[in-house]
C-alpha cells in the first residue's frame, strides 16, 4: 500500500479557542489556595492553644482572669494569638461562605445569610484585636486576689 | 452484567463521608469561635465578669462538650490535612482513602492522649 499522508492546510481559526470568557478575575482561586495554606498553620496555632490551654497543668479548671493575665503580659502570646484569631476568622468565615454559596438558592437569602456572615467576622475580629492590644492584666482598684501574682509583687 | 444502581440518590464511601464530616465540624468549629472570642472579650469588662463565665466553661457538662468540640478540631485539622495532600501531591487522589483511614487513626491517638487528662481536669481527679 502506497498511500502518501498529505498534510493539508488548515485554516487558521478565527480566534483563539476559549472555553469561557472571564469577567470575575481569580477570586476562587485564591480562595481555594488560601485555605489549604491557612488551614496548615492554624494546625501548629490551635494545637499549640489547645495544648497549653488544656493539657498544661490543670487544663480548663486553671483558666481565670490571672491566667489570661500572664499570657498576655508577653508578646509571644499576643502575636500567637492575634495570628490565630484572623487566620482562623479568614478560614471559617470562607468556609461558611462557601456552605452558604452550596445550600442557599435564593438570592436574596443567599444575601442576607452572607451579609450576616460578614457582619460577625467583622465584630468579632475587630473587638478580639483591640481585646489583645488593649487588655490590661493589672487593672486599677480590682481585687489583687483575682490578678496575676506579678500584678502585686 | 454489571447491576443496575437501586436510585439515583449519590452514595459516597470515604471521599463523600469525610467531605461532610468536614463540613459539619468546620461550622461547629465556627459558632464556637465566635462565642470564644465573645467570652474572652470579658477581660476588658472586670476580672469577675470573666471569671464568672469562664466558670461555666468548668462544670461537668462544658466539660464533654469542650471534648467534643476538641473532637471536632482534631478531625477537621487531620482531614484538612488530607485535602491538601489530595489536592497538591501527585499520588494523593490515588491514596485519598488510605489517607482517611491515617486521619482516623491519628484521631484515636491523639483523642487517647487528650480525653483522659482533660476528663480528669474536669471531673476533679488531681485537686
Amino acid at each position: 500500500m502506497a498511500t502518501t499522508q498529505s498534510t493539508a492546510a488548515v485554516a487558521a481559526p478565527r480566534s483563539p479557542y476559549g472555553r469561557r470568557k472571564t469577567t470575575r478575575g481569580n477570586y476562587e482561586l485564591y480562595s481555594w489556595v488560601f485555605m489549604r495554606a491557612s488551614g496548615v498553620v492554624l494546625v501548629v496555632l490551635v494545637f499549640g492553644h489547645l495544648f497549653v490551654n488544656l493539657m498544661v497543668g490543670e487544663g480548663v479548671s486553671a483558666i481565670d482572669f490571672a491566667f489570661v493575665g500572664g499570657k498576655w503580659s508577653s508578646p509571644f502570646w499576643q502575636v500567637w494569638d492575634l495570628l490565630m484569631l484572623w487566620l482562623a476568622m479568614f478560614h471559617g468565615t470562607n468556609g461558611v461562605r462557601t456552605i452558604i454559596n452550596d445550600y442557599a438558592q435564593r438570592d436574596s437569602t443567599r444575601g442576607v445569610l452572607k451579609g450576616l456572615l460578614y457582619l460577625a467576622f467583622a465584630i468579632v475580629v475587630v473587638l478580639g484585636t483591640l481585646v489583645i492590644f488593649t487588655f490590661d492584666p493589672c487593672p486599677a482598684n480590682a481585687d489583687p486576689e483575682l490578678l496575676a501574682s506579678f500584678c502585686t509583687a | 452484567m454489571p447491576t443496575a444502581p437501586a436510585g439515583t440518590l449519590y452514595r459516597g464511601r470515604e471521599g463523600m463521608w469525610s467531605w461532610v464530616a468536614h463540613r459539619v465540624t468546620g461550622v461547629l468549629i465556627f459558632f464556637f469561635l465566635l462565642v470564644h472570642v465573645l467570652d474572652t472579650a470579658l477581660v476588658r469588662v472586670s476580672p469577675e465578669a470573666y471569671n464568672a463565665v469562664i466558670g461555666t466553661y468548668q462544670t461537668p457538662i462544658m466539660g464533654l462538650g469542650e471534648a467534643g468540640l476538641v473532637a471536632a478540631i482534631v478531625f477537621h485539622a487531620f482531614n484538612g490535612i488530607r485535602i491538601a495532600l489530595v489536592d497538591f501531591w501527585a499520588k494523593g487522589p490515588r491514596y485519598h482513602r488510605v489517607m482517611l483511614w491515617v486521619v482516623v487513626g491519628l484521631f484515636v491517638v491523639t483523642m487517647a492522649g487528650f480525653l483522659p487528662r482533660h476528663l480528669m481536669n474536669v471531673f476533679g481527679g488531681g485537686h
